[in-house]
């Protein structure tokens, strides 16, 4: 396949098309804005069906509706529509209704800024909704790894059914990358995938009581919530062993940084640098956020490195908390931050190293 | 062996064009690595606008870095933000028709280029954008200039009768940049 030239938010669109979604629904927001715009184009060339909705909430729950019915079903926004999003992703969850959705952040708390950032971190990985629900958190560094990374978040979300965020920031969104595009689904292909959904989706069943399907976000009875949320519990464990990271030059590492997303791509290039200037530096960078691939850091050599090094685009530090319980005291972990919109910038990474190296 | 590239003008003068044409002709002839990376305000003309472009034959780190290679300049008020951002012994490319060329460093090659002037003479303001990249093309030779053109001519498929205009304006710069060599 040729390799083409694309922004992240078009890409990640086109790579849901092909991977079979044929259901839309959104509110504009900057800088995800390109997703919608896409869409309400490319999808009805294929059949599907795109919405903007009145607001985010309307458009999540029609996802949760179009999903319910079992075609492969997509909405995302920005940091603030996130969050009025997350009624609808924690009904999702407790219906066990599989839906993915794609948050290109952006400055934050509040409206707060347009321009890129990595301040939802928590929410993205601990509480989307209410509800104590888990979910897949993909986070991709590359424009390419975007496009990857969400045909793999349809299938884990069809296989648990389950919501699962792709959680990016503006800088991959607005980028341009060369990326090379997954095939595209046949008619048949995603016919198939939503008639294998049969057992459980409301596709179409006969008119009598024990064939229907039921759609439940909750239960009337305690006894099967309790059910409900046990079974969630044990999905969630099992998740553990699927973590995705990117582990780089660790082995004899003094200095290990560890990034995710947009900032896990400047933590390479300042680790390259490093090294180059003779400074044993390594890099760890989940790419699933949620599992977190906490046994990466048990591959650092604790006899050898002076400290973790955890670098985001948040103040307050909000990644770092999973960092500290994966390295678990084994040595010290420093920060390097910047917030508000600003973009990480590859000489402040360097300065902090080596500001512990020769500390 | 990486280069970063920041253009930078005012809304409407075609900045972003300038280097998606650049970006999109890099991905679409090498295998080299390749970003590009738009800033800009809520406005559609007339706030400021730049753009990142980082060529590489490695990984590409961040997508606008900290010290450029190259740095295109179309208003004035770009050179006072920008020129500090350029490293020792950078090219500054300047639309000289608007931008002072009396810069206060002397570390650094400047070209110039009066596109806004040779724009109007041809017939249409807009085209500055493409004698800019002519100049930044037939100067650094970054790229063959064959498959820059290539690229504009399948951007304008749709609009035929702009190529003419276009392909005077890319060879008038192709020519002013490989003067200045």
């Amino acid at each position: 396949m040729a390799r083409v030239f694309m922004k992240g938010t078009e890409a990640v669109a086109e790579a849901a098309v092909r991977a079979g979604c044929r259901f839309f629904a959104g509110y504009p927001i900057t800088p995800q804005n390109e997703v919608p715009e896409y869409l309400s184009r490319r999808l009805p060339e294929v059949g599907g069906v795109f919405i903007q909705g009145e607001s985010e909430v309307a458009s999540v729950s029609m996802v949760y509706g179009a999903a319910a019915a079992g075609t492969r079903s997509m909405t995302s926004s920005s940091s603030p529509g996130i969050s009025l999003k997350s009624e609808g992703i924690s009904y999702c969850a407790a219906a066990r209704i599989p839906m993915v959705y794609a948050n290109f952040a952006r400055g934050g708390p509040g409206v707060g800024s347009i321009q890129p950032a990595q301040q939802d971190y928590l929410q993205a990985t601990k509480a989307s909704g209410n509800g104590g629900f888990r979910m897949p958190v993909l986070a991709p560094a590359t424009v390419q790894e975007a496009v990857d990374l969400t045909v793999k978040a349809f299938d884990w979300a069809d296989r648990d059914r389950t919501p699962v965020l792709i959680l990016a920031d503006g800088v991959i969104g607005t980028m341009m990358e060369p990326v090379v595009l997954p095939e595209m689904k046949s008619d048949e292909e995603v016919a198939a995938i939503k008639e294998s959904k049969r057992s459980w989706a409301c596709v179409g069943h006969k008119l009598d009581y024990a064939h229907r399907s039921w759609i439940e976000p909750g239960q009337w009875s305690t006894a099967k919530m309790q059910e409900c949320n046990e079974k969630a519990a044990a999905m969630y464990k099992a998740w553990e062993k699927e973590a995705m990271v990117e582990e780089y030059q660790l082995e004899d590492a003094e200095i290990v940084l560890t990034a995710y997303g947009i900032s896990g791509r400047i933590a390479k290039s300042a680790v390259n640098l490093l090294r180059a200037e003779g400074v044993r530096a390594g890099l760890i960078r989940p790419i699933t956020v949620f599992p977190f691939p906490a046994a990466a850091y048990d591959h650092i050599d604790y006899g050898k490195a002076r400290a973790v090094l955890d670098v985001e685009m948040s103040i307050p530090a909000l990644f770092v908390e999973d960092v500290q319980a994966a390295v678990k005291g084994r040595c010290p972990i420093e920060t390097c931050l910047c917030s508000g919109g600003n973009i990480m910038s590859r000489e402040a990474v360097l300065a902090a190293a080596k500001k512990i190296m020769e500390g | 062996m990486e280069t970063n590239l920041c253009v930078a003008g005012f809304g409407g003068q075609g900045i972003m064009s300038l280097g998606k044409f650049l970006a999109d002709a890099t991905c679409n002839s090498t295998d080299k690595n390749v970003t590009f990376f738009p800033s800009y305000g809520a406005e559609q003309r007339g706030g400021t606008a730049n753009c990142y472009v980082v060529i590489s034959d490695g990984d590409i780190g961040a997508p606008l870095g900290d010290v450029m290679d190259d740095l295109i300049v179309m208003n004035g008020p770009s050179l006072t933000k920008f020129l500090p951002t350029l490293k020792k012994g950078g090219a500054l490319f300047i639309n000289s028709s608007i931008v002072p060329d009396q810069i206060d460093r002397d570390d650094v090659r400047l070209v110039k280029a009066p596109v806004t002037e040779l724009a109007l003479e041809m017939g249409s303001a807009k085209v500055l954008n493409v004698i800019m990249l002519g100049v930044y093309v037939g100067y650094t030779e970054v790229i063959d200039p064959a498959i820059v053109w290539d690229t504009i001519e399948h951007k304008l498929a749709s609009k035929p009768k702009l190529l003419p205009l276009n392909r005077q304006a890319f060879e008038k710069g192709l020519e002013l940049g490989r003067a200045q060599r």
